[in-house]
């Protein structure tokens, strides 16, 4: 017995990998979907969209790049198959520049699902270095920062762009985030221009945002896997995140049966190692 | 699929692979990827800053503006220009200008944003009823009150944490674990859907056996 404990502290940690990527694979092929209800803070999300009338301006700013896709490119494209269900209007932009290929590839295969054309039902608006003076400026007037849009067409041109020159204009904003540039948005976009902003974050990311839904700061929260899941559900469209799901349930209870076994395995060698 | 998506999706499967190599030990296929990954990530950064930053904000404002409005970016031109001297050592010092131009400027946008954007709407958002009739709101709020106090305690380092002081102390560092806790259960869970993410491409994109 005590050999066992001994040995379970020195296990191989390419074992534990097998194990994970077994843990992982297997739910893929056997194409199980748990079934989930959506947490509360997604639904109030959905909610803030769904409410919005035809016809209204959501900006989405991608500001995530390729190594959070598998959380957000889902969530990404179930958000737009709700905006563009709904007929509301997309402008795109983002503060990560090796991100906004990943907005773009969603907005226009959403696009030409829903029949949506360029310049009139939606815009993508590309990237402008400056963060925080980007979301100021944008403020007063988006032209003093995208006075062209991402192919250099001048937003004028463009006959959605006609009547959206502020905030003001915006009725929703919704901000993808792998990093810190959410904190901008409340900060600066809500805190002093009062623009309602749904974050949907990152599960690295989420957790550090709560405390903006609890003080009303914005008016959803979506996290993770989970979050683009819980979406996927809401708008009964079930992606790549919801297929996801059973072998995230599946790692999860591996990791805990790991930490569960090598807190034993210590507590156990460190009591037989005790001098008498 | 066309021929070029079925090619970029071998590429990008290939890499993949490359990459999880590392799992069983540092190879030469994992350095080969990294290697194109901090490359191409490196071109595509300097691409963007062209077109999206100085091009049209810079080069083609000084040709299409007039007077006051293309003077002005002499302004960021010569910062631009200052910042460039710290790969010449003797006149290195010089980029210091546009450094401190740029932390005078990040600092005052950020403790604007931190008080009107942060601290201002936590506090009033912390600012709870203790009893509210009802006994689940009610608890999370004395919890939400009591966390919040005790962590600030934890961080008062003016007087030595002893007796009643000490015991806040014990309790916020308490909520604190409590809150890592969730954050590295978070994290979990993103690295995990990360790894979904590969074995989906991988499985259903690449070999379609899902």
């Amino acid at each position: 017995m005590r050999n066992f404990w001994e040995q379970l502290g020195k296990i191989d940690r390419r074992i534990v990998y097998l194990f994970v990527f077994l843990g992982a694979s297997a739910p893929l092929f056997l194409h199980v979907v748990p079934k989930f209800k959506a947490s509360p803070e997604v639904v109030q999300a959905y909610q803030a969209i769904d409410e919005l009338p035809a016809g209204s301006v959501v900006l989405f700013s991608i500001d995530y790049d390729a190594a959070s896709m598998p959380e957000l490119q889902p969530l990404l494209e179930a958000m737009l198959t709700h905006v563009f269900r709904k007929d509301l209007k997309v402008l795109m932009m983002g503060h990560w520049p090796l991100g906004l290929p990943l907005g773009q590839i969603a907005l226009e295969k959403m696009a030409k699902r829903y029949n949506k054309k360029y310049g009139e039902d939606y815009v993508f608006l590309g990237y402008r270095p400056g963060l925080a003076a980007v979301i100021l400026n944008m403020g007063k007037e988006i032209r003093t920062v995208f006075n062209v849009d991402y192919k250099g067409t001048p937003l004028d041109s463009l006959p959605l762009m006609r009547n959206i020159h502020n905030y003001n204009d915006i009725a929703l904003l919704v901000g993808f985030e792998a990093g810190a540039v959410g904190d901008y948005w409340v900060q600066f976009a809500q805190a002093r221009f009062q623009q309602k902003i749904i974050l949907a974050a990152t599960a690295v990311v989420w957790p550090d945002l709560y405390p903006y839904l609890q003080a009303h700061q914005i008016v959803g929260l979506i996290g993770g896997l989970r979050g683009a899941a819980d979406y996927e559900v809401l708008v009964n469209q079930p992606g790549s995140a919801s297929t996801g799901m059973a072998s995230q349930t599946v790692v999860h209870i591996l990791i805990v049966v790991f930490i569960l076994l090598g807190n034993l395995g210590y507590y156990f060698t460190r009591t037989w190692r005790k001098p008498t | 699929m066309s021929g070029m998506d079925l090619l970029f999706t071998w590429i990008a499967a290939g890499l993949t692979l490359a990459i999880f190599s590392f799992l069983y030990r540092d190879n030469p296929f994992y350095k080969f990827a990294e290697h194109i990954y901090v490359g191409s990530a490196a071109a595509y950064w300097f691409i963007y800053l062209w077109f999206f930053d100085v091009k049209p904000k810079l080069i083609d404002a000084w040709i299409s503006n007039t007077g006051f409005e293309r003077y002005i970016l002499i302004v960021p031109a010569f910062l631009s220009f200052l910042m460039l001297l710290r790969f010449i050592p003797k006149v290195a010092w010089l980029s210091r200008w546009a450094i401190a131009f740029t932390v005078g400027m990040g600092a005052g946008l950020g403790i604007t944003g931190a008080i009107q954007g942060y601290i201002v709407p936590q506090v009033k958002a912390g600012m709870l009823p203790l009893w509210t009739g009802q006994w689940g709101n009610s608890l999370n709020y004395i919890i939400l009150v009591v966390s919040t106090v005790t962590t600030l305690v934890y961080f008062f380092f003016s007087k030595e944490h002893k007796g009643g002081l000490g015991f806040l102390a014990k309790v916020g560092i308490m909520f604190i674990m409590i809150a890592f806790g969730a954050s590295f259960g978070s994290t979990i869970m993103a690295r995990i859907s990360l790894l979904i993410g590969r074995l989906y491409f991988l499985f259903h994109d690449w070999l379609h056996l899902v």
